[in-house]
């Protein structure tokens, strides 16, 4: 049986190279592969295109998460369908990124699903009736089928994905949890390595009930368990979840009145 | 100075719309209040990949609080039975099946219902799509929760929208700080005005002729 596991986040992404592609999930907090992200910061890898569905300022403490954003100086091309980065002004993600080469594509969240799955599943195209007049179809094909009119979309294909696990067998296995689940099952199927960070345990074969699995083994390449003092732990979150409490504005924002 | 409607009074007539068995996507914002008044029995969608979670979870209740379950706003929500949790692909798959109820923000709405509620306009670059596009095309019901007008007075209840589009003919119904307005093939009909406000009011703060109805009345909860 190959050994699917690695003992350091390092040597699990050691062979990116520069101009690689990655799909990465993020709701905000939930979903992200913190620990891949921090690690792929660390090299001087760069010309990296980056999708994923919420691409977000960095505004939880580094020690804890690390958000897609803070691979920015190393990015050519972002493909997201929430480009959250106005928070630390518009502006300043323009002039510092945009002006300077980083090129963005913005679809939405639909669409990045449809996209990834048709990756995955092999397609050469697909047609799409949302984004009708709108951003979305401008310089695409547009054709009229059965008399409802559709927009031509390429699938995604990645060479990489950076996927949060909640637990894994050594086979590859995939279980999640909650909304961490997101386009993590598309974004495994849809790219050609695929590296897991796993959040609770890695458990020998048999240690996942086969109706529980969500992603095959088959789909993933490498896994590597998020050690106690890691990103992204459930310590972290409760931690984070506290810090948020104490502060007033943002338990107005994060929590019921 | 007449009162208009705050924010707790929009959420609560946009949830008067929803009855037992409804399965409802609350946007981004005052639609998620509207999670707080809804009648037994409507459940809740969040595209990440829940239907049926329950309700938010209270500032003084913080260890409940899980990043794993929350809602589109990032609040945290709490599992409930009967709940599913699934992936995206099969949440808009739910989304474009015109099996949900969506209650969204807006900036523009359009005389035709073309909804402008993704970007002002100002940097496309900054802008936030998310599910916008697809629940605006693939809903059953679209039910905009907006300002009736601009904090300088501009009409946001548009003959053709000037912001970048969201979706054409999309929106079903408008519930704003000062009216009720529901979208028809015939042009905007005016249902119901703020307490103390009148038709004509609300005509000279809106762009497009309302269609006026015989059974106008104010908006009761």
């Amino acid at each position: 049986m190959r050994n699917k596991v690695f003992d350091s986040f390092e040597e699990a992404i050691a062979d990116i190279p520069d101009g690689a592609s990655i799909c990465m999930e993020a709701w905000g907090v939930a979903a992200v592969p913190n620990n891949l992200i921090a690690a792929l910061r660390k090299t001087g890898v760069k010309d990296l295109t980056v999708i994923t569905a919420c691409f977000v300022p960095q505004v939880m403490p580094e020690q804890a998460f690390n958000f897609p954003t803070v691979l920015l100086p190393q990015m050519k091309k972002l493909i997201a369908g929430v480009v959250g980065i106005q928070r630390l002004g518009a502006g300043a993600f323009v002039k510092e990124y945009v002006e300077k080469g980083l090129e963005v594509e913005l679809t939405s969240h639909g669409m990045l699903a449809t996209r990834l799955y048709a990756g995955a599943v092999g397609l050469g195209g697909i047609y799409e009736p949302v984004g009708l007049g709108t951003i979305l179809e401008e310089g695409k094909e547009k054709r009229v089928i059965d008399g409802q009119e559709y927009i031509f979309q390429k699938p995604i294909r990645a060479d990489y994905a950076f996927i949060n696990a909640y637990r894994a067998d050594k086979l590859g296995n995939l279980v999640y949890r909650g909304v961490y689940r997101g386009n993590q099952p598309a974004m495994a199927m849809a790219s050609k390595v695929t590296i897991v960070e796993v959040e609770n345990e890695i458990v020998e074969p048999g240690g996942i009930d086969p109706e529980q699995v969500v992603t095959p083994g088959i789909f993933v390449d490498r896994i590597v368990k998020v050690p106690e003092d890691g990103l992204g732990t459930l310590q972290k979150q409760k931690e984070t979840i506290y810090m948020i409490g104490e502060i007033e504005d943002a338990r107005k924002l994060m929590f019921r009145r | 100075m007449k009162q208009r409607l705050d924010r707790d009074t929009i959420a609560m007539r946009a949830a008067k719309e929803l009855k037992d068995g409804d399965c409802v996507n609350l946007g981004f914002g005052l639609p998620t209040l509207c999670a707080l008044y809804v009648p037994e029995g409507v459940r809740f969608e969040t595209e990440a990949g829940l239907l049926g979670y329950g309700r938010l979870v209270m500032a003084d209740e913080a260890d409940q609080a899980d990043w794993h379950y929350i809602d589109a706003s990032g609040r945290f929500c709490t599992p409930a039975p009967g709940m599913a949790i699934f992936d995206v692909v099969t949440s808009f798959c739910m989304i474009r099946s015109g099996r949900l109820i969506s209650i969204m923000g807006g900036f523009q709405v359009s005389e035709k219902g073309d909804l402008a509620n993704w970007n002002t306009g100002g940097d496309a670059l900054g802008g936030t799509i998310g599910g916008s596009m697809d629940l605006a095309v693939g809903s059953k019901k679209v039910i905009i929760t907006m300002d009736h007008t601009t904090k300088d007075g501009k009409y946001r209840i548009v003959n053709k929208c000037t912001y970048p589009l969201t979706a054409r003919d999309a929106v079903d119904l408008v519930i704003t700080d000062l009216a009720v307005i529901e979208v028809t093939p015939e042009g905007l009909v005016l249902k119901e005005v703020a307490p103390g406000w009148t038709a004509e009011e609300i005509q000279e703060l809106t762009e497009p002729r309302l269609i006026i109805p015989p059974d106008l009345r104010e908006v009761e909860l």
